[in-house]
């Protein structure tokens, strides 16, 4: 792309980063109550915690305003890692800090009730199905790259923001059905959780080869084979310590059963 | 005790297994694709079924290299190593992976080639019969009962 046609694009595209940034707002104050509240639960809350929020926050804010959210108009490999940022590390780091937990001990015993009230609703339950949470992921950036609607985007300020939106949401839903850290209305076991995993990693890498040979529509070749390998290798990164925590709790809870399964084995001998 | 090892001597033996399929995964990765870049990220003859059977075996083989690894350090913290089995996992892990990559994702869904030459045929036969070599290591090191018992007897003290 040459330099004239890029800055036109640049100012043709303004307003859309613009819409982003109300993306921004409302996290921006989740932040503040999120340290207010982690101070009034002093040493009891870990400060990595509130580390990891801040990061996750500029995660987020990379990929909503700034130099790369306007050249990820125009440059599909900074879409890329504008989409890596938002819709899978600023995700994992936000499970890591646990934010529900955090309310629930912050809040007065009445309200706390009725927030877990809400969380073990009937659609919460299901949003946070391991399947569903998958689909709606991986679902949702099959149809964005396969279809028109990633050149749709870039024509509508409200869409723009919902794609956005839902990348990160549906990014922070599955991380947290799979990885959960704060507290779930259903437990899955450690074997179905992996397979879910494994679906999705697997659903993610197809796209990104997928993206590789087929550009989405308005994409140069070019750029669609680098933004392929990005995500490809770049959701291996963020994979691979999506793997490790999953398999550390399962470490990690395992501890416990081994004296019972002996017991269980020599009870079975006798 | 006997049943508890045979619990133990499978447990080390999917260790292996897992662990061997993630890193011949890896060395197939590090090595023919990014040193050597003998292997395509992608080439135009690559089948849609290609796609998606790379993209299941990427995804299983980078959870194997992890999940098979806290396996071992469970057997480990369980004083329930045997070397061998594991080591004979690894094996066929890595040989059966190599087979399946060499036969059926590289010539049947010609996901991608080992090297852009004119003779590939060459490269093909020296792949598959790593792989089967691999394979029967596997299963000799996986097998030898006499062996494994041994290294009980150490690893218990004897009991």
């Amino acid at each position: 792309m040459g330099g004239n046609s890029y800055i036109q694009a640049i100012c043709g595209t303004e307003n859309m980063v613009n819409g982003s940034k109300f993306l921004l707002l409302p996290f921006t104050v989740l932040l503040i109550i999120y340290v207010i509240a982690a101070l009034k639960q002093g040493k009891k809350w870990p400060l990595y915690r509130c580390l990891f929020f801040s990061l996750c926050f500029l995660c987020v804010g990379i990929s909503s305003i700034g130099p790369l959210a306007i050249r990820s108009q125009v440059d599909f490999k900074a879409h890329m890692i504008n989409h890596l940022l938002l819709g899978m590390v600023a995700p994992l780091l936000l499970v890591l800090t646990a934010p529900m937990t955090l309310i629930l001990r912050t809040l007065p015993v009445f309200f706390a009730r009725k927030i877990s009230m809400v969380l073990r609703s009937f659609p919460l339950r299901f949003l946070t199905h391991p399947i569903v949470a998958g689909v709606l992921n991986i679902g949702g950036l099959w149809l964005l790259y396969t279809t028109n609607f990633y050149a749709h985007m870039h024509e509508h300020s409200l869409i723009h923001f919902l794609v956005h939106f839902h990348i990160f949401m549906a990014g922070y839903i599955f991380t947290l059905s799979i990885i959960p850290i704060d507290p779930l209305p259903h437990r899955f076991s450690f074997l179905y959780r992996a397979i879910v995993l494994i679906f999705a990693l697997a659903g993610h890498g197809i796209l990104a080869k997928h993206i590789y040979a087929h550009p989405p529509i308005g994409v140069p070749v070019k750029q669609g084979q680098l933004g392929g390998m990005i995500m490809y290798y770049g959701g291996d990164i963020i994979d691979s310590l999506m793997i490790y925590l999953l398999c550390q709790k399962w470490f990690g809870s395992n501890r416990v059963t081994i004296g019972r399964r002996e017991r269980r084995q020599k009870a079975l001998l006798q | 005790m006997t049943n508890s090892n045979e619990v133990y001597t499978k447990s080390n033996f999917w260790s292996g297994f897992l662990f061997g399929i993630g890193l011949v995964a890896f060395i197939d990765e590090a090595v023919f694709h990014q040193l050597l870049h003998w292997h395509h990220f992608y080439d135009k003859l690559t089948t849609e079924m290609g796609l998606i059977s790379d993209g299941f075996f990427h995804a299983f083989s980078w959870f194997a290299t992890i999940a098979g690894l806290f396996l071992f350090s469970h057997l480990r913290r369980q004083k329930a190593l045997q070397i061998p089995t594991w080591v004979g996992g690894i094996f066929l892990g890595a040989g059966l992976f190599q087979l399946y990559d060499g036969t059926i994702q590289h010539k049947l869904l010609r996901l991608h080639q080992i090297r852009y030459v004119e003779d590939v045929l060459f490269y093909d036969l020296v792949w598959n019969m790593i792989a089967v070599v691999l394979v029967v290591v596997g299963i000799l090191l996986s097998v030898n009962k006499p062996k494994r018992e041994n290294w009980e007897g150490i690893v218990n003290g004897g009991q």
